[in-house]
């Protein structure tokens, strides 16, 4: 079999098996949304309208909110609509979930994606320096800083840095991501940045822990080969190691552990978005969540989702495609 | 005289690294257990409000400081961190017999049942563990509850996969593949053999699934999930001092947030001192 044969079919292979797995979960959503004591039609009419409603009304929002068929074919009904891109309408901003989290999107993906790269670059760079200064001082000091981090609460966290550079330094605005009362085609990229910081910086410091810690263990391992010790015998410098021998054996596995993290950043940024009060998708969640707006918060869960699948996906892709024994162990199989 | 070597003089030091290592563990433990319990006996104090006694600043009558009803802080801190610590164990509880269970089942009844729990692993991972933890509390209708649920549910995959590779390893032992040869019943295996190899590992799991446990019930009332208001979870605490934030009353997030961070910090500690304490190689990395 061609390597890139092999490749096709190893990818195919994992494609279908996370797309099942992304089947279940929003299964497993669709489920927990519909057994939830929430009645969607209360939450619709409110509760005065709860109390005038003509039973004719009530039979036709209950067909329409598919409360008289049964939940398999519900879900059906919503899978279909789903994959034609109507995720239903939310009921706290009254209009198709789909442009709801359109725009959230954006925002959420803006947020997670510099803190995505800010704490994985800076996250690697540390493990790497603490790897191969084990025990000593810079060791101690990136190793104190992770495992503080990794049990400090992420809002926690972000209501300090609003505290001290919000409210006391009035560095940044205390929330939202454009200026209120300024025209939006008025808002230059500067304000967007300058609202993005904050909460960017508390999940990139929190992001930067995880991916530490791990490449400092994998650093620490690799120093201890015996390839690095011939290197160390025929005189090589400990910049030219690394280049040679530390950072390509460490780098796959922090970029694929930065993948599979997506989940963990897509819930930190939960938090975080609700203490700025950043219009992410996280903010949408928890409203949605707090006032009972399932369409909302199923599409939400679904997205989320389907964001942790892409993550998995790559990170298991890259495994395939960049590590050359793999890549040859594949072709073998 | 005394003709003693320079090797001889060594002095063994009083307290080597495996008892410095129990009385840490002696010291988180005691710790959590003086917070969950004063915290609990604080719950008059924590919701008495006194009006002459309003956003003080922190002092020694109240370390804390105290918020705009006049409430201590200290004793609110404590009596949230208490209802933490009750709601961590028991979510923990739950989820480590869970993760015990579908570990051994999927190490020992085949692939098929294997593929199975693998797969309900891969599912419950593959939504954000956050929103995970929002979808289940929804579905439950919020409340204590429904966290606990939430909690519980949602925190076993790591840990049953741990369980799991360890049956799969010592399966293979040769002890265990011997005592099958000789003829001994299954169940005598898994009770002689497995047991006293699984449990402390399935012990030190458990216990560093509380501090995750803990964050994530306090991240799930601060979205306003589960606790009701009048219960002074942490989560809640910290969630209502976001309004007086911009007022400059910092220690009202500063001192609880400081302690939930602590509690965490003690869990962690106790677990890993535990760890290295039943498998002194863990400790060396």
């Amino acid at each position: 079999m061609k390597t890139g044969h092999a490749v096709a079919v190893y990818l195919v292979k994992i494609l279908v098996k996370l797309l099942l797995v992304l089947l279940a979960v929003s299964i497993i959503c669709f489920v927990l949304i519909s057994v939830s004591p929430v009645d969607p039609i209360r939450m619709y009419v409110g509760e005065v309208g709860m109390r005038n409603i003509q039973p004719e009304t009530l039979a036709k929002l209950e067909s329409y909110f598919g409360l008289d068929t049964p939940l398999t074919i519900r879900y059906f009904n919503w899978l279909s609509d789903f994959v034609r891109g109507d995720m239903g309408t939310s009921l706290i901003y009254r209009q198709p979930v789909i442009d709801v989290i359109g725009v959230r999107f954006v925002n959420s993906f803006a947020l997670m994606l510099t803190a995505w790269l800010f704490s994985g670059i800076l996250g690697f760079f540390l493990g790497v320096i603490a790897g191969i200064r084990r025990g000593r001082l810079t060791d101690k000091l990136v190793k104190g800083y992770s495992l503080l981090l990794a049990s400090t609460p992420t809002f926690w966290l972000a209501l300090v840095m609003l505290m001290v550079f919000a409210v006391w330094l009035k560095w940044f605005p205390i929330g939202l991501s454009v200026p209120i009362g300024v025209d939006a085609s008025k808002v230059t990229i500067f304000d967007t940045l300058h609202h993005l910081f904050l909460p960017a910086l508390t999940l990139s410091v929190i992001g930067v822990a995880n991916i530490a810690l791990h490449t400092r263990e994998k650093m620490i391992d690799v120093m201890a080969e015996d390839y690095v010790l011939y290197a160390k015998a025929r005189g090589k410098s400990t910049f030219s190691i690394l280049r040679h021998h530390g950072i390509r054996n460490v780098i796959l596995p922090a970029i694929t552990l930065q993948f599979a993290s997506i989940g963990e950043i897509f819930g930190g940024s939960v938090l975080v978005e609700q203490v700025f009060s950043y219009p992410g998708l996280g903010q949408a969640a928890v409203n949605a969540g707090l006032s009972g707006d399932s369409p909302l918060l199923l599409g939400i869960a679904v997205i989320s989702a389907a964001l942790v699948f892409s993550g998995n996906f790559i990170a298991n892709a890259l495994y395939g495609i960049i590590d050359p024994r793999i890549r040859r162990g594949l072709k073998n199989d | 005289m005394t003709d003693i070597t320079i090797l001889q003089q060594y002095k063994k030091p009083r307290l080597n690294q495996r008892h410095k290592t129990l009385i840490y563990f002696i010291f988180a433990v005691v710790l959590l257990l003086c917070i969950a319990i004063s915290g609990s006996l604080m719950g008059e104090i924590a919701i008495t409000t006194r009006s002459d006694a309003k956003n003080l600043l922190p002092s020694m009558a109240h370390p804390f400081g105290t918020d705009w009803l006049g409430r201590d802080m200290l004793a609110r801190t404590l009596k949230g961190l208490s209802i933490s610590i009750v709601i961590g164990i028991l979510a923990s509880v739950i989820s480590a017999i869970l993760a015990g269970i579908l570990g051994v089942l999927a190490a020992s009844f085949g692939k098929k049942t294997d593929a199975v729990i693998e797969f309900l692993i891969n599912v419950v991972l593959g939504i954000p563990h956050l929103l995970l933890l929002l979808l289940i509390s929804y579905a439950l209708g919020k409340g204590m509850f429904g966290v606990v649920i939430a909690v519980a549910v949602s925190h076993w995959p790591m840990l049953a996969r741990v369980i799991r590779g360890e049956v799969l390893a010592i399966k293979e032992a040769p002890y265990v593949k011997i005592a099958k040869k000789l003829g001994q019943h299954n169940l005598k295996i898994a009770r002689k053999h497995m047991l006293p190899h699984i449990f402390p590992q399935f012990l030190v799991g458990f216990i560093l699934l509380f501090p995750h446990a803990v964050l994530h019930e306090a991240a799930l009332t601060f979205l306003g999930f589960g606790l009701k208001p009048e219960q002074p979870g942490i989560g809640i605490i910290l969630s209502e001092s976001m309004k007086y934030l911009s007022l400059g009353m910092w220690w009202l997030a500063v001192f609880p947030g400081l302690a939930l961070l602590s509690t965490v910090l003690l869990f962690d500690l106790m677990g890993s001192s535990l760890r290295s304490l039943i498998d002194p190689h863990s400790a060396n990395k």
